[in-house]
């Protein structure tokens, strides 16, 4: 076994090259480089996690606006549905009011016509009493001989026309 | 060179020779001959670097390359973080330095390159390298305890809610037992790693020898041995990853104990 066979020559020289090769292993490559290589290594992580973080907050800064949107889009609608409500109401009561006009107007016309109709009407029954008058008279007057003041014609024109 | 001799020895790959010129090379008395062990670990060093060089471009998004190498830091990281806490991450360059270089010695040890006549030496098959690393790793738990915690770091042998007449015998248990740990933290890896290939040189022998015994026994001991031999490679990668797992997560179980005691 040269381990044991050869030791009493060789650790020396085992020993010694041991310590400056760990010792440039560890010096230039533990203490050198590595750090540097777990530093690229923290970077990056530091780098995603940054850019994570702010997509997140895009993204939260996006949900943000678009609930403003919606907020103002609402109110606008909201608005918008007061204003044709309105212009709907007023229309209506216009209409309305026109409406009642021409009724008003239309009543009055044929309150009037009616007026007239019923003058017209007693005018003519003035005017079948008075012709019947006359009438009765010369009927009298030729058949009986006898003169029939006017009033006492009247009087049974009246009667007669009363009783129909 | 094993298959060369006329006995496949499978302790032969374990040998550690000086590279050219470098045999007698001293520090203060002490040898430091520049061995193919050294050569490798050199090597495994050069790779590494190499791994991590390609993942340093630090593009945003990142290339399958840059992929691999953050995620490997990201797992020692999470082992770190889970077993240790927000503490933990100061010891990311250590424990990943341990991680790696002991997962890519582990499989360059592995790499076929005998093929083309260069081979591969694992040194994490020898616990003078395993040993040292293990030691290192409870220096630093000595260290970062006692420097954290002072004398109170003694507090950890005895487990809380231990009733005080058991303290006496708890005690000593446990530190036998904290005591016990870079021993078994560098064995471990040693042996794993040593077991394996021994086991693959035992049955590439088997390999050999069956099938200069001829026909018959190439195809009863020769083949079945070979098929064999690819399941155990397959299986030596899974330990290479494994044993230079466990190492981590152990010294960062042990890191945790010296950095919040229980």
């Amino acid at each position: 076994m040269p381990q044991i066979a050869q030791l009493a020559e060789t650790w020396s020289s085992q020993i010694f090259w041991l310590m400056v090769f760990f010792g440039i292993t560890f010096f230039v490559i533990g203490r050198g480089m590595v750090p540097k290589v777990m530093e690229t290594v923290a970077q990056r992580d530091g780098q995603i996690s940054a850019d994570l973080a702010a997509a997140k907050a895009a993204r939260d800064a996006a949900d943000e606006q678009e609930e403003a949107w919606r907020v103002r889009e609402n109110e606008n609608r909201a608005a918008a549905q007061a204003i044709v409500a309105k212009a709907k109401d007023e229309a209506a009561a216009k209409s309305e009011s026109k409406l009642k006009a021409a009724q008003t107007r239309l009543d009055k016309k044929l309150a009037e016509a009616e007026a007239r109709i019923a003058e017209a009407r007693t005018a003519a029954l003035a005017e079948v009493e008075s012709v019947a008058v006359e009438a009765a008279q010369d009927i009298v007057a030729r058949i009986a001989g006898a003169k029939v003041t006017k009033p006492a014609a009247t009087k049974a024109v009246k009667e007669a026309m009363s009783h129909g | 060179m094993a298959a060369e001799q006329a006995k496949v020895d499978p302790m032969h790959q374990f040998t550690i020779e000086p590279l050219v010129g470098s045999g007698n090379w001293e520090i203060a008395g002490y040898n430091i001959a520049f061995t193919n062990s050294a050569l490798w670990m050199l090597i495994t060093t050069v790779v590494l670097f190499l791994f991590v060089l390609g993942g340093m471009k630090r593009e945003l998004v990142p290339g399958r390359w840059q992929m691999m190498v953050e995620s490997f830091t990201g797992f020692i990281d999470n082992t770190l973080e889970t077993n240790i806490g927000k503490a933990g991450r100061k010891y990311v360059p250590y424990v990943f330095s341990l991680f790696m270089f002991i997962l890519f010695a582990n499989i360059l040890g592995l790499l076929p390159l005998g093929v083309i006549g260069i081979h591969p030496f694992t040194f994490t098959s020898h616990f003078t390298i395993t040993g040292a690393l293990a030691i290192l790793s409870f220096s630093i738990v000595l260290v970062v305890g006692f420097w954290k915690h002072g004398l109170h770091f003694f507090s950890l042998f005895v487990p809380h809610g231990t009733p005080l007449p058991m303290i006496p015998i708890i005690a000593p248990i446990e530190f036998i037992s904290f005591m016990v740990r870079p021993f078994s933290l560098g064995l471990r890896l040693f042996v794993a790693m040593m077991a394996g290939h021994v086991l693959l040189e035992v049955l590439s022998s088997f390999v050999i020898d069956g099938t200069n015994a001829g026909a018959l026994w190439g195809s009863v001991v020769g083949l079945p041995s070979f098929i064999l031999m690819i399941g155990i490679c397959a299986l030596e990668l899974l330990v290479a990853g494994i044993q230079a797992y466990v190492f981590a997560l152990l010294t960062s179980l042990y890191i945790n104990d010296a950095e919040n005691l229980h």
